[in-house]
C-alpha cells in the first residue's frame, strides 16, 4: 500500500529522481523502525526475567529491583517504548549491565577498531574483485581457454566457500605460526591489521570476482561494445571506458548484500583475533547477558547494514539511471 | 498434471548425475560422513572421553595423532567423535529452517490477501539483514547452549527459504491449472499439497540442501564464538574454540576441526550441485567443436589494384564451429562515391558480409578471402578502418553506450585516430551532431543516450561516422528499428552526407523500397551467395534472377489492390550447412528445371554492369520458354 502511494507521488512529482528517492528513503525508514522495535523487543522476548538472568538466582532482591526500576522494566510496555524511542534519538543507548557504563560510550569506544578492519577490506574487495573477474572474463570470453575457465570457478568457488573465520584461523596457522610474519593476535602495529583485513576480504572477493566476470561477459556481448570496435578503439579504452562503467553498476547491485553481510563476517573475525571491536563486545555482551549493551549493539550493525544498502542502491541508480530509477 | 511425469524423469535424471564423476563423489563423501558420523562415538567415544594427567596439551605425536588437550584427551578422536552432534545439531535446524521457510512461503498463496502482503512484507524487511546479526540477535533471546543454537540458527533461515519459496509459489500459483483447480473449487489445503508443494520441491530441495552447509558453517561459528554447544557436549565449532588460544603451540589441533566444517560444508555444496545438475537447471557443459584455425585460405600480403574499385572482395566467407558457412564465398566490388544495395531475406548472409567487410564478425565466426581490400589496403590490417569506415547498426537504442554521455562517445574517435586534444574533439563532437541536425548539440552532447529519441540515437551514430573522414559507410538495417516518419529522416540524412563527404554507402536492408530509394546498384543475397549484382532501375521491371523476381514481387506497393493477398515466395531458405550441389534457390524456384538440382550456378555477367547466378535468367534466351508459364501463372493467381 505504502509503495502504491509513493508511486502516485513519484508521478505527480514528474521527475522520476523524486520517486525514486522517496521510495528509497521509505524502504529504509520502514527498515530502522523494524529494527528499533526489534531491539526493544529482544529484552521482553527473552524467556523469564531478564535482570535475574543477568544478576544471577542468588542476588540481592533489592538490587534486582533496583537494576529493574533503572532499565524501566517496572513501567507499561508503551511508556517503555516511547522512552526507548525517544532516548535513541538522542544517542542514548541505555547504561551497560556488566560494565556500568552508558552503551553510547562503549561502542563510541570499540566502534573504530571494527572501521579500521571493515574499511581497508570493503576497499581492497573492490580492488581485488573487479580486475580479476573483469581479466578473467577477457581470457574467457566465447568460450575460449575452457580449462582456464574451469580452474577459475574452482579456486573462487572453493575459496568462497570456505567461511571467513576458518579462514582467518587458517591464515593464522601458516602466517603466524608456520611462518611468523605477523603478530597471531590483538590490535598493535600495522602489520597486525594485515590478517584481520585479509580474512575479511578474501571470501568476498572471490564471490564478488565470480559475480564480476559473469557481468563482463554479458557486457561484451552488448552491441555498444561492438560499436566501440568498430570505431578501432585500443583494448584499454574499450575495457576500462566502454565495459567497465556498465559492468560495475549491476556488479553492485549484486554484491551490495556482500558489503552488508561484511559488517556482520567482522564479528567472528574479530573473535578470532581477539581483536578489540564492536564484534568481541557482543558475543562478551550475549555472554555475560549485559542486554542493553547487545540491544545497542544490534542497532549499531542493523542501522550500517541498512545505511550500506541504501547507498548502494543510490550509488547505483547515479551511475546508471536508466535501468535502476524506471525499473524499480 | 505436470508434476507427476516431472517427477518420475527427474528421478531418472539423478541416477544419471549420480553416476558422472561429481555424482559419485557427492555420494561417496556423503556415505563417509554418515558411516563417520554413526560409528565414529562407537568406537572411538571411550577414547574421546579418557582423561590422562600424564599427558596434557601434548603436540602432535605417534599415540595421539593430533595431540592433546588441556585434560589429556585425545584431539583427533574428539573431531571424529564430534561428527555426529555437528550433524545432529545442523539437521535439526535445517528442519526448523525448510519447515518455517515453506510455511511462511506458501502462506501468502494460502491465506488472505491482507495477511499475505503483510508475510510478504515482513520477509522482505527480514531478508535486508545480514544473517549473522540476526542469528545473534535470536541467540541473545534463546540463551547460550545447544537448544538455543538450534532453535536461533533454524530460524535465521526461515527468511531467505520463505523468499525463495514466496517467489516459486507466486510463479506457479498464477498458471492455468492453478486457476482450474481453483475454478472447480479445490480446498486450501489440498491446493497446498497436491499442486503447489510437488512443483516448487526440486528448487526447494536445492536451496535447502546448500543452505543446509550455511547452517553448518553457522552452527560451527556460534559455538566457536562460545554461544552454541556448551562444556562437557562437544561439536566442531566447540572444538575449535577450545584449541585456538593453543594454535600457537600446536596448531593441528585447531586446523582439524576447521577442516572438518569445510570439508562437510563443501560436501554439502556438492550435493547441491548433483541435485542442480539432475534437475537441469545447469546445463552440463556440452563438448564445444573449437573453431579450426586453420579453416580458409590465408589472407593475400598485397592486393592487386584495379579499376578504383574501395572495396574490392573476392571469395569472401564466413565460418562458423562445425564448418557451417553462412557466407559462402562472395565477391563484390563497390566503387569510391558509390552507393550499394545488399538485399536478401533474414539469414540470407548478407548481415555477416557487412560485418566481414568491418571486420566485426564475432567469435566463433572466421573471415577468409581470397583478397578483401579497402582503398587499395588490406582491410584486416588497415589502421585508418577507425576514420574512414563508418557503421551505422539496425539497434540504435543498444548500439550506443548507456554509461557514457553522447559527445564523449563521439569525441573519442577524434582523440584515438585524430590525435585531437579534448577540448578539440569535444569541440568537433558538437558541430558533427549539429551537422546530423540535432538541435541544440552543446546540450545534447552532455547528455546520455537514453535521454535521446531513437531517431536522433541514429542520427548520433551516424555522426560518430563522421567524426573521421569516412570512405566508406556500411550501414546495416538502419532503419528497420524506427517508425515509418523517422525512417524517412535518417535515409535523407545518408543521403545528404554521403553527398557531403563523398564517401561510398554499403545499405544492408530486406527492405527494397528502402534500397530503391537510396542505392545506384543492388547486390541480392541467397543462402549465402550473390545471386544477383544489377542497376537499381532494372530492379523493379528487369530483374533476372527469379528470387529477385520473387523478392520485387513480394513488396506491396501504393497500387497493389489492398483487395489481393500479399504475394509471399513459398518455402523458406536453407540453413547453412544444408546447402548440397545445385541452386540454393531450387526447390523454392517456380522455374526449376533438371539442371538446378545438379550444378550450382555461378554468377555470371549478363550484360554491362550486370551477373546473375542463374542457369535460366528471365528474359535471356536460355530462360524464355519458362519466363511465358511464369507470366501465365502469375496471371491466372
Amino acid at each position: 500500500m505504502a509503495t502504491i502511494t509513493m508511486n502516485s507521488l513519484g508521478a505527480r512529482a514528474r521527475n522520476p529522481w523524486v520517486g525514486f528517492v522517496l521510495r528509497r528513503l521509505w524502504r529504509l525508514l520502514v527498515s530502522l523502525a523494524a529494527l528499533v522495535t526489534a531491539a526493544f523487543a529482544m529484552i521482553h522476548l527473552i524467556p523469564g526475567d531478564p535482570v535475574r538472568a543477568a544478576l544471577g538466582t542468588t542476588a540481592d532482591p533489592a538490587m534486582v529491583a533496583a537494576r529493574r526500576e533503572s532499565l524501566g522494566l517496572d513501567q507499561s510496555l508503551l511508556k517503555q517504548y516511547a522512552d526507548f524511542v525517544g532516548n535513541l534519538l538522542q544517542g542514548r543507548l541505555g547504561e551497560s549491565i556488566g560494565a556500568q557504563m552508558p552503551v553510547s560510550e562503549i561502542i563510541s569506544g570499540r566502534l573504530p577498531a571494527t572501521l579500521q578492519i571493515a574499511v581497508p577490506a570493503f576497499v581492497l574487495i573492490l580492488l581485488i574483485a573487479v580486475p580479476v573477474g573483469m581479466t578473467a572474463a577477457v581470457l574467457t570470453k566465447d568460450g575460449r581457454r575452457r580449462r582456464g575457465e574451469l580452474s577459475f570457478t574452482g579456486v573462487t568457488g572453493f575459496l568462497g566457500a570456505v567461511p571467513e573465520f576458518l579462514l582467518a584461523v587458517g591464515l593464522i596457522a601458516a602466517f603466524a605460526v608456520a611462518w611468523p610474519l605477523f603478530p597471531v593476535a590483538s590490535r598493535g602495529g600495522v602489520d597486525s591489521y594485515v590478517l584481520p583485513v585479509l580474512a575479511l576480504t578474501v571470501v568476498p572477493a572471490a564471490s564478488l570476482s565470480r559475480i564480476v566476470r559473469v557481468e563482463t561477459l554479458r557486457v561484451l556481448g552488448e552491441d555498444y561494445m561492438r560499436t566501440a570496435r568498430a570505431k578501432r578503439l585500443p583494448a584499454r579504452l574499450r575495457y576500462l571506458r566502454h565495459a567497465l562503467p556498465n559492468l560495475l553498476t549491476s556488479s553492485l547491485t549484486l554484491g551490495g548484500l556482500l558489503f552488508s553481510s561484511l559488517l556482520a563476517g567482522t564479528v567472528l573475525v574479530e573473535n578470532v583475533f581477539a581483536w578489540p571491536g564492536l564484534g568481541t563486545t557482543i558475543v562478551q555482551a550475549i555472554t555475560e547477558k549485559d542486554y542493553p549493551l547487545v540491544q545497542g549493539v544490534v542497532l549499531v550493525y542493523g542501522a550500517a547494514a541498512l545505511l550500506i544498502t541504501f547507498v548502494v542502491d543510490v550509488a547505483v541508480a547515479v551511475a546508471d539511471p536508466q535501468s535502476t530509477v524506471r525499473g524499480s | 498434471m505436470p508434476h507427476h511425469d516431472h517427477d518420475s524423469s527427474l528421478r531418472h535424471r539423478l541416477g544419471r548425475t549420480i553416476r558422472t564423476p561429481i555424482g559419485v563423489t557427492a555420494l561417496t563423501a556423503c556415505l563417509l560422513v554418515a558411516l563417520v558420523a554413526v560409528l565414529g562415538p562407537v568406537l572411538l567415544g571411550d577414547r574421546a572421553a579418557q582423561v590422562d594427567t600424564d599427558a596434557i596439551n601434548q603436540g602432535s605425536s605417534a599415540a595421539h595423532l593430533l595431540g592433546t588437550d588441556q585434560l589429556g584427551r585425545d584431539i583427533a578422536a574428539r573431531v571424529v567423535v564430534a561428527t555426529r552432534l555437528t550433524l545432529r545439531l545442523t539437521l535439526m535446524a535445517a528442519v526448523i529452517g525448510v519447515g518455517g521457510g515453506l510455511l511462511l512461503g506458501v502462506a501468502p498463496a494460502v491465506v488472505g490477501r491482507r495477511l499475505g502482503r503483510l508475510i510478504t512484507a515482513t520477509v522482505g524487511v527480514l531478508v535486508a539483514f545480514p544473517g549473522l546479526l540476526f542469528l545473534l540477535f535470536l541467540a541473545t533471546i534463546f540463551g547460550v547452549g545447544s537448544t538455543g543454537a538450534v532453535f536461533a540458527v533454524g530460524l535465521a533461515m526461515v527468511p531467505p527459504m520463505a523468499r525463495l519459496v514466496q517467489n516459486l509459489t507466486a510463479s506457479i500459483a498464477g498458471s492455468d491449472y492453478v486457476a482450474a483447480a481453483r475454478i472447480l473449487g479445490v480446498g486450501r489445503f489440498r491446493m497446498v499439497v497436491r499442486h503447489l508443494l510437488p512443483n516448487i520441491a526440486e528448487p526447494s530441495v536445492l536451496f535447502a540442501t546448500q543452505a543446509t552447509g550455511g547452517i553448518l558453517v553457522a552452527f560451527s561459528g556460534l559455538s566457536f564464538l562460545g554461544l552454541g554447544v556448551q562444556p562437557p557436549q562437544y561439536d566442531w565449532g566447540r572444538l575449535l574454540n577450545e584449541q585456538l588460544n593453543r594454535i600457537f603451540v600446536n596448531p593441528a589441533a585447531a586446523l582439524a576441526p576447521g577442516a572438518a566444517v569445510v570439508l562437510t560444508g563443501l560436501m554439502f555444496g556438492l550435493v547441491g550441485e548433483v541435485l542442480a545438475q539432475a534437475g537441469g537447471r545447469r546445463a552440463p557443459q556440452a563438448p564445444e567443436t573449437t573453431p579450426q584455425e586453420e579453416l580458409g585460405t590465408p589472407p593475400e600480403p598485397a592486393v592487386e589494384h584495379d579499376g578504383g574499385a574501395l572495396v574490392r572482395a573476392r571469395d569472401l566467407r564466413v565460418t562458423f564451429p562445425g564448418g557451417r558457412q553462412a557466407v559462402r564465398g562472395i565477391s563484390l566490388d563497390i566503387g569510391a562515391g558509390e552507393a550499394v544495395g545488399l538485399v536478401g531475406e533474414s539469414g540470407s548472409g548478407k548481415s555477416l558480409s557487412a560485418l566481414a567487410l568491418a571486420d566485426l564478425v564475432p567469435h566463433p565466426g572466421r573471415v577468409s578471402a581470397a583478397a578483401l581490400g579497402f582503398d587499395g589496403h588490406d582491410l584486416r590490417a588497415d589502421p585508418r578502418l577507425g576514420t574512414e569506415l563508418a557503421m551505422v547498426f539496425q539497434d540504435p537504442m543498444a548500439s550506443l553506450n548507456p554509461a557514457l554521455r553522447v559527445g564523449r562517445q563521439l569525441a573519442e574517435v577524434a582523440e584515438v585516430h585524430l590525435g585531437a586534444s579534448r577540448a578539440e574533439a569535444t569541440a568537433r563532437a558538437v558541430d558533427r551532431l549539429d551537422a546530423v541536425r540535432i538541435a541544440t548539440p552543446g546540450r545534447r552532447a552532455r547528455q546520455r543516450p537514453h535521454e535521446y529519441s531513437g531517431g536522433m540515437r541514429q542520427r548520433a551514430v551516424i555522426a560518430m561516422g563522421l567524426m573521421g573522414k569516412p570512405k566508406l559507410i556500411i550501414a546495416d538495417e538502419p532503419t528497420t528499428a524506427l517508425d515509418v516518419a523517422v525512417q524517412r529522416e535518417v535515409l535523407d540524412l545518408l543521403a545528404e552526407v554521403r553527398e557531403e563527404s563523398g564517401a561510398a554507402l554499403l545499405l544492408i536492408s530486406h527492405d527494397l523500397a528502402v534500397v530503391a530509394q537510396v542505392c545506384e546498384r543492388v547486390l541480392v543475397m541467397y543462402a549465402g551467395l550473390v545471386v544477383e549484382n544489377l542497376p537499381v532501375t532494372e530492379l523493379l521491371g528487369g530483374a533476372a534472377h527469379p528470387y529477385t523476381r520473387a523478392l520485387v514481387g513480394a513488396v506491396p506497393t501504393m497500387t497493389t489492390d489492398r483487395g489481393t493477398e500479399l504475394a509471399t515466395i513459398p518455402g523458406r531458405p536453407p540453413e547453412p550447412g544444408e546447402t548440397g550441389a545445385g541452386c540454393p534457390f531450387a526447390a523454392r524456384c517456380e522455374r526449376v528445371r533438371e539442371r538446378c538440382h545438379e550444378d550450382t550456378p555461378e554468377l555470371t555477367a549478363l550484360g554491362p554492369g550486370r551477373q546473375v547466378a542463374c542457369w535460366y535468367p528471365v528474359g535471356t534466351a536460355a530462360g524464355r520458354p519458362v519466363a511465358a508459364t511464369a507470366h501465365t501463372a502469375k496471371a491466372t493467381s
